[in-house]
């Protein structure tokens, strides 16, 4: 398994050495792994398209207030795919409260856009320079953060807060 | 099912008007589908060719709430379109019933989470609930059998049996321990804000 | 015939004799719960704004409270038009993420019931598309024939659909034989119906007319809007996961994938329809090849679920369920994150989990297909007519409950 991500992770290495900031690569089940820092997003993930990694599959958060030995709030994860080679990288960093902020990918891969939408709406994770910065799948007037882990499964009682209707007036 | 409302006028005129209205208005529920989730899929179902329900009377499925007399609400039902469901319940026209079809309208079904509401119930009056998660079509087919039954038996002409339903049917909006274990467990006061559906 | 597209304006409400239209969320042809602010010059779109959200239910906080095998039933309700395909991508990632090897039996089980979802959904994707066009037969015909697929998986696993048939190594249920002849006349009668749809559908003047030039997708357009399955192939992304990072039985199996270069609706559900036509052929070798054996793995103690049959017969198997269902024996993953991608019928359904050693997902997120290709829509509407916004949305197969989670 460690053999069929090395040429990779060598190719990547040398593709990276022109851009500063730390990096840590980790390998997990055939999956290669990417740790950076937020400073260094951009210029990492610019070079990454550039040497063909061309689309972006997935963009998420991970709340890491409750998980053991973490260091960090919250940790962002981008799933990149090259789609001559297939080959796929998982690019994490990590921000933290207050004011957890990162610059957006919406220049690079448009699919960032709504999955960035859909970060602030459930971790209120900010994107600097977003087009269109607001919630995608709550009401607009949602005032909590659901995923985050002191968030309870059940709500605040916004589920609610709705007027009733009686058959006799409707 | 049962109900205990007595026609407003008993005599054999208006009871045999009541009856010639109930048959035809039993025999010709056209359905306003207001279908969400996976219930939908099975409420197409229904309406498809193994399984017709255009056999009962439902011969169309009109998507205009002003042609339509039983909206059934199949599949959850989450906060942002409650007011959604509410608006189109009150641009119904007389006289009108409510299916709610599928554990999800019924109650919440399995997601006990922040955004379903639990159980439409709670916010607009249901007549005929279907259990199910998702309900077969031969449940469908039993649940408008039985609300043709029921309107057979309590509908009036002038539906006037509509009026006296003056109290909410469903659960209280906040049961007593749910609304403890709120304010247990957030002791801050919230500005939650209110959803009026006829603006 | 192609529709000459308009250049959009830079700021469109600066333009006079613009109006806006609410399309949605309650409307026949937007597949339950989406809706679009459109802004409209007499027929023609200028610009489309979705609002999603209307069935937003708190699928990934629900992940954190249920175990592996509890959130499973979860899943199915994702993409409820082929639960199956969700149930096998969650448990291909959970799989993954313990080590776990499956038996051949289960590989090639799992294949088949894929591949009837897919079957399942295209039926569907294409039924629906033609009935909000206006062509109700060819509907009636593709729901007759899903029919017939929710008997076999009724068969099978007890429920029509959202049939929760997958477990962590292995499945439910094995399958009789009963269901395999059953399965292998659905095989043999099916390409007889499914002409009739194809001339219904695909050789339909009307339809064709209705769907041809119209929004077009080009492949870089699709590449970097992260386009995956039929609506990426239709315009020419030649990536199909069952080949290029083969799971479960795919790499014994011999298939075409399809491609297409146009990019418009038509290219989308011809593509699909074709699709269909390589299941069947994917179905017939599998059931061929289908090795006897156990369902579930050989863990490496008691992790995993007992055979039901020894649950209900003999005492060792209802105690070992007992303690693999309380957390006494749990399944112990290690305390790493996992992303692994299945090819759905929609496109790449992918899962991340973080797993913080217990047994239960730390965080289990979706990667949902009609997310990506709900963002791609504007771009996909812009100059085409209103009544080509109903094609559009039906050739993207949007479901509402992947979208909004």
């Amino acid at each position: 398994m460690m053999n069929s991500t090395e040429p990779q992770k060598i190719a990547l290495e040398a593709a990276l050495s022109a851009v500063p900031g730390p990096r840590a690569w980790s390998t997990f089940r055939d999956s290669l792994r990417l740790n950076i820092d937020a400073i260094s997003l951009v210029p990492t993930m610019t070079r990454l398209r550039e040497v063909g990694l061309n689309m972006l599959i997935d963009l998420t958060a991970v709340d890491l207030l409750e998980y053991a030995d973490a260091t960090d709030r919250y940790r962002m994860v981008y799933q990149l795919l090259d789609t001559e080679s297939g080959a796929r990288l998982e690019v994490r960093t990590h921000v933290n409260d207050p004011e957890p902020k990162l610059p957006t990918m919406t220049t690079l891969w448009s699919s960032a856009n709504w999955m960035e939408r859909e970060a602030y709406d459930m971790f209120g994770i900010v994107f600097t320079g977003h087009p269109n910065a607001k919630r995608l799948l709550l009401p607009d007037e949602f005032a909590s953060f659901p995923l985050r882990k002191d968030y309870p499964v059940k709500g605040r009682g916004e589920r609610h807060n709705f007027p009733v209707v009686t058959r006799s007036e409707s | 099912m049962s109900s205990n409302i007595q026609p407003a006028s008993n005599g054999l005129f208006w009871t045999t008007l009541d009856a010639a209205a109930n048959w035809s208005r039993a025999n010709s529920l056209w359905p306003m589908p207001f279908a969400t989730a996976c219930c939908g899929i099975e409420l197409m179902s229904t309406s498809a060719s193994k399984h017709d329900l255009s056999r009962f009377g439902s011969e169309v499925m009109r998507f205009s709430p002003r042609q339509c007399d039983l909206m059934i609400v199949a599949g959850r039902v989450v906060m942002k379109m409650l007011p959604v469901l509410q608006r189109i319940w009150l641009q119904m026209p007389e006289p009108k019933w409510c299916i709610s079809m599928g554990a999800c309208a019924c109650s919440g079904g399995v997601f006990d989470t922040y955004a379903v509401v639990q159980g439409i119930d709670r916010f607009m009056p249901v007549d005929i609930y279907v259990p199910g998660c998702p309900p077969r079509p031969e449940q469908l087919i039993a649940a408008i059998i039985e609300l043709q039954a029921k309107i057979q038996k309590t509908g009036t002409l002038r539906a006037t049996e509509f009026a006296d339903r003056t109290t909410p049917e469903g659960p209280a909006r906040f049961d007593g321990d749910e609304l403890v274990r709120i304010r247990d467990r957030n002791p801050v006061q919230f500005n939650l804000p209110v959803y009026d559906p006829r603006h | 015939m192609p529709l000459e597209l308009l250049e959009p304006t830079s700021d469109p409400s600066h333009r006079e004799g613009l109006w806006t239209l609410n399309f949605g969320p309650q409307h026949p042809a937007t597949h339950t719960t989406l809706r679009l602010v459109l802004t409209l010059d007499g027929e023609t779109v200028v610009d489309a704004e979705p609002d999603i959200g209307f069935l937003h239910s708190g699928f990934e906080k629900l992940g954190e409270t249920l175990d592996f095998n509890q959130y499973v039933t979860i899943v199915d309700r994702m993409n409820y038009i082929s639960p199956l395909a969700n149930e096998i991508a969650w448990h291909h990632v959970c799989e993954k993420l313990l080590g776990i090897e499956l038996t051949p039996r289960c590989t090639y089980l799992r294949t088949i019931l894929a591949e009837l979802m897919r079957i399942s959904d295209h039926l569907l994707c294409v039924g629906a598309c033609i009935l909000d066009l206006g062509g109700i037969s060819a509907f009636m015909y593709a729901f007759n024939e899903r029919e017939r697929i929710y008997e076999l998986c009724e068969q099978v696993s007890g429920q029509r659909f959202h049939t929760s048939f997958t477990r962590v190594g292995g499945l439910l249920f094995d399958v009789s034989d009963q269901w395999l002849a059953n399965l292998k006349d659905f095989i043999t009668t099916f390409p007889k119906m499914f002409k009739d749809v194809n001339r219904l559908v695909l050789k339909n003047r009307i339809f064709i007319e209705r769907c041809q030039g119209v929004g077009i997708l080009s492949r870089e357009e699709a590449i970097c809007g992260g386009a995956t399955g039929p609506v990426a192939r239709a315009s020419g992304v030649t990536r199909d996961l069952r080949r290029d990072e083969p799971y479960l039985a795919y790499a014994d199996l011999d298939f075409d994938v399809i491609c297409s270069r146009a990019g418009d609706c038509f290219s989308r559900f011809q593509v699909r329809m074709l699709e269909i036509e390589e299941s069947l052929k994917i179905i017939d070798q599998a059931m061929q090849k289908l090795p006897g054996g156990p369902i579930f793995a050989e863990g490496s103690g008691k992790e995993l679920l007992p055979q039901k049959r020894e649950v209900y017969t003999s005492i060792e198997g209802l105690i070992h369920h007992f303690e693999a269902i309380m957390p006494n024996r749990q399944l112990q993953p290690p305390k790493e994150s996992l992303y692994a991608a299945t090819e759905s019928p929609n496109g790449e359904l992918g899962f991340y989990i973080v797993s913080d050693g217990t047994f239960r997902a730390y965080r289990a997120r979706t990667r949902p297909p009609s997310l990506v290709h709900f963002a791609l829509f504007p771009q996909l509407i812009r100059g085409c007519m209103l009544s080509d916004v109903v094609a559009v949305l039906g050739s993207l197969n949007i479901i509402a409950a992947e979208l909004d989670r």
